[in-house]
């Protein structure tokens, strides 16, 4: 089934999201549409799934107009959807959120539930899928919950299926398997609009690539395309992929952990004995597939956690067992995984939010005394020097897109003498200009001298910064190894292949 | 100034318009509760004629009651007319109190249910001192002021901490600790040091002279200084969250605990002090009904300003100078709504309703935008409607 989109303009307010896109999706063709946050890649995808209504504009299913005005209207053309964030009810089982919103009950009123189950077990089979139809949701691991949600589109006979940024949520393991899955799905006829701002997945999987900036289609190109070029279409100049690093001198060992042991609440240890160094000048890559104790073990390097063994020294003086204030005002900056959970307080304002670790120090605090007026004049030079793109400081700082939002958390950290950085998932979430930034940020702190402890899952970036990595699996640093190692190698140890030669 | 008056505006819109909605029902259900309007249903225009006969005349006994008074002027003196007035104010000088106590324990993300309790140790500090020692004037106020709130603040410092170390909710805990005090009350008044000499029922003696309240307005009117401690107490609190680090702390871990803590803010810190401070303003409450307006400590000091502290602090959202003026709102409900009953025959009752009504409708504020057809505002309503979530 194709696809065909003319000339789709929608705007809200002053603010023109979706400038008359055209847009051409094959028979069994995988389409990336390309664009930073807020290029309005989501607002053209809920059009074409009902969700809006466009100002302007056609859509032809099979070079047939249609008028999609809500969900329903695009089931009934064959057109699924998989959103970023998941429509499933947690505590319900597979087969339960598959009959959601289409039960069909049998007499008496019993909701019919095998013929659902039926039908997962034909399309896991179709399509090489490992779903069981009775386990409860909220067990399985993000990527199969992304296949429930694939399953169900497919189930209600979805020709065209728009992926909304699919990967963002996924380790490198199950994105992979998920690129696998969509070429199976092309393989048997089912178009597919992919919408992503990761190059690398777009060069693998596509085979035709629109480019969106600020609501208007500046570019139609073939996976072929360099990443490099794709990178400054999509933000309109051209970026750095690879930051420069600088050649400089490492320095001695800041931070220190020995036989670090991370318990959760209920005793099981999560990071189990860990041994590790971050020198002055160098940046220390903590890599590894989500979920293998990296979460814990950068929470427990600023006293986060509640149960921690062994000990953890800056500067020669032990700090484990002192508190989370103690810690950050030792001189340790803390970027936190979820910025928008643990690094922000969203309805505070920026100027607030700027200030959150350092509200009762000079020269913000006198005494008991907040100064307004200090807050504001040291929030605008912030805003400023980190160029954070606002409006005003006193605004809530959930205004801001999630590049900001991270400049703020960033900004915040930066802006008091420090010795260390844990970054942890710095760019998760952000695009291609924000996360340029953001290692920029990264590296110059290195180049100043300090210690930087990067917790990434993103092979490119810890390729990109890291002077050594560590690779955590099952809470445990398999090896330490020099910049100068493979991908194939990394990817190796991340999935806890320990090869014979040890390094550094 | 401009600005400032749209904002102001904007501010009182909502609670405006469901306070006006609140009297309009209430009104219909005075009308149709009357017999004597009921029995003319017959003739529509007298039915009419009838109805609002009589919700015009609850009304002006409610206003009557609570603001101003003509038959009450005598001996050619106007100022006897405002004595509803007075009343009104004395009600709510403790409902100012106690409404602040919830609305701080809001804006730290905790549900202070137990404004009850520490009102009760308020009033039984500020009583004890207040009758059991003879103090300079001035000091003996102080003096039994202060117990009282010290006695409220360790009250509410307890669940503080309880919740703080175990995770307690302090919803479950505050509730509990209401029935605790309720019953300490009832048995504090029967022991040797608050038996009243030569009674025997659960009265305690009348605090001395110096300890009680200065009048504001001669021996006609129970006005007293506890209303400048309950504006004193407002503007406190409005200093407290909004020019202190102390402040910072409350908001921030009322808003997100989780990125607070992570900035280094102790959420334990927080939530004991905040239980304290709450409990040390209604434990003022408490202080002020005893030194101000009733002078004896009896069984059944606190009423309900407790409780009616949860729909104040509601009513203004959270904010203090809101809080002040819902719990002067109610304060002439109450005090008008007596007057009500007594020259019209409406019962007091009908004040309930009215006040349930109001809260409804703040509650739901989707709903009164869509009667009134007004676009939806960057409002904070969502921040009284949460807290739940301990």
């Amino acid at each position: 089934m194709s696809l065909e989109l003319r000339g789709i303009t929608k705007t809200f307010g002053s603010l023109t999201a979706n400038d008359s896109i055209n847009l051409r999706v094959e028979t069994g063709q995988i389409h990336a549409i390309l664009g930073e946050n807020g290029a309005g890649k989501s607002t053209l995808m809920n059009i074409v799934y009902g969700l809006l209504k466009a100002d302007n504009g056609q859509i032809f299913v099979d070079e047939k107009l249609i008028d999609i005005s809500e969900p329903s209207d695009a089931l009934d053309a064959g057109i699924g959807m998989v959103h970023q964030h998941f429509m499933l009810i947690p505590v319900f089982t597979v087969a339960e959120n598959i009959v959601l919103g289409h039960e069909k009950t049998k007499r008496l009123g019993v909701l019919d539930i095998s013929t659902a189950r039926d039908a997962i077990k034909r399309v896991s089979k179709d399509f090489g899928f490992e779903v069981d139809p009775d386990a409860i949701v909220e067990t399985l691991p993000v990527g199969i919950q992304q296949k429930v949600e694939i399953i169900r589109a497919l189930i209600y006979d979805a020709k065209v299926l728009i992926l909304d940024e699919p990967t963002a949520v996924l380790t490198p393991q199950e994105t992979d398997e998920l690129l696998n899955t969509m070429q199976e799905l092309k393989r048997k006829g089912t178009s597919i609009i992919f919408i992503t701002h990761k190059l690398r997945e777009v060069r693998a999987v596509a085979d035709q690539i629109t480019i969106i900036r600020r609501g208007k289609v500046v570019a139609a190109v073939s996976p072929t395309t360099p990443e490099g070029e794709l990178a400054s279409m999509m933000v309109g100049r051209a970026v750095d992929l690879a930051p420069e690093k600088h050649k400089h001198v490492v320095g001695d060992p800041i931070l220190v952990a020995k036989d670090l042991t991370v318990r959760d609440a209920l005793g099981t240890a999560v990071v189990k004995a860990v041994n590790f160094h971050v020198n002055a000048g160098e940046v220390l890559a903590i890599a590894g597939v989500q979920g293998n104790g990296q979460s814990e073990l950068a929470r427990a390097l600023v006293n986060l956690e509640d149960h921690i063994e062994g000990s953890i020294s800056l500067n020669g003086k032990e700090i484990r067992g002192s508190s989370i204030y103690d810690s950050l005002h030792a001189g340790i900056a803390f970027i936190p995984e979820s910025r928008e959970l643990d690094g922000l307080v969203s309805s505070f304002s920026i100027a607030e939010n700027l200030i959150l670790d350092l509200h009762d120090q000079a020269p913000y605090a006198k005494g008991l005394n907040l100064s307004a007026n200090i807050v504001l004049s040291e929030a605008e030079k912030r805003v400023a020097e980190f160029d954070i793109r606002l409006q005003s400081v006193n605004d809530a700082v959930s205004t801001l897109s999630g590049g900001n939002k991270q400049k703020v958390v960033i900004a915040r950290e930066l802006s008091r003498p420090i010795k260390v950085l844990i970054a942890s998932q710095p760019t998760r979430g952000l695009d291609v200009g924000s996360i340029e930034f953001v290692h920029e940020r990264i590296l110059a702190e290195r180049d100043q001298g300090r210690g930087v402890i990067l917790f990434s899952t993103e092979l490119d970036e810890v390729m990109a910064l890291a002077d050594r990595i560590a690779v955590m699996y099952r809470g445990e640093i398999l090896e330490i190894v020099d910049s100068g190692v493979t991908r194939e190698e990394l990817g190796l140890l991340m999935a806890g292949v320990v090869s014979k030669k040890a390094s550094a | 100034m401009r600005n400032a008056l749209s904002k102001f505006g904007q501010a009182i819109k909502l609670p405006g318009l469901s306070f006006f909605m609140a009297f309009t029902i209430t009104g219909l259900i005075i009308a149709v509760s009357d017999a004597k309007v009921l029995a003319k249903f017959s003739s529509p225009l007298d039915f009419i004629k009838s109805a609002l006969a009589a919700v015009g005349n609850a009304y002006l006994a409610l206003f009557q009651g609570s603001v101003f008074d003509v038959n009450l002027i005598k001996d050619g003196s106007f100022i006897h007319g405002f004595y509803p007035l007075s009343e009104t104010i004395v009600t709510a000088t403790p409902l100012i109190l106690t409404g602040l106590s919830v609305a701080l324990a809001f804006k730290s993300g905790l549900f202070n249910i137990g404004a009850q309790g520490q009102f009760i140790f308020g009033a039984i500090g500020a009583s004890y001192v207040g009758f059991n020692f003879e103090l300079p004037i001035g000091i003996h106020i102080l003096a039994a002021a202060l117990t009282g709130a010290v006695f409220a603040a360790i009250w509410g410092g307890i669940v503080g901490i309880l919740k703080a170390r175990t995770g307690a909710h302090e919803v479950i805990l505050t509730i509990m600790m209401n029935y605790i005090a309720a019953y300490f009350i009832l048995w504090v008044l029967k022991t040797q040091a608050f038996l009243r000499p030569g009674r025997i029922d659960p009265i305690a003696p009348e605090v001395n002279e110096n300890a009680r309240l200065p009048l504001l307005a001669g021996s006609t009117f129970r006005l007293n200084f506890g209303i400048f401690i309950a504006l004193a107490a407002a503007l406190f609190v409005w200093w407290l969250l909004t020019k202190t680090t102390i402040g910072f702390k409350f908001r921030a871990v009322g808003a997100n605990a989780q990125a607070a803590k992570t900035a280094g803010i102790s959420v334990p810190f927080v939530i004991t002090s905040t239980m304290m401070i709450c409990g040390a303003l209604a434990g003022l409450g408490g202080a002020v009904q005893v030194l101000g307006s009733e002078y004896a400590l009896n069984a059944d000091i606190a009423g309900s300003f407790g409780f009616d502290a949860i729909t104040v602090a509601l009513l203004g959202r959270a904010q203090p100078l809101g809080t002040v003026f819902a719990a002067l709102l109610f304060g002439a409900l109450q005090a008008g709504g007596r007057t009500m009953q007594s020259n019209t025959g409406v019962p007091l009752d009908i004040v309930q309703v009215t006040q349930a009504l109001i809260v409804l409708f703040i509650a739901a504020p989707a709903f009164v935008r869509y009667i009134f057809k007004i676009k939806k505002l960057n409002s904070s309503a969502a921040l009284t409607s949460k807290g739940w979530n301990g």
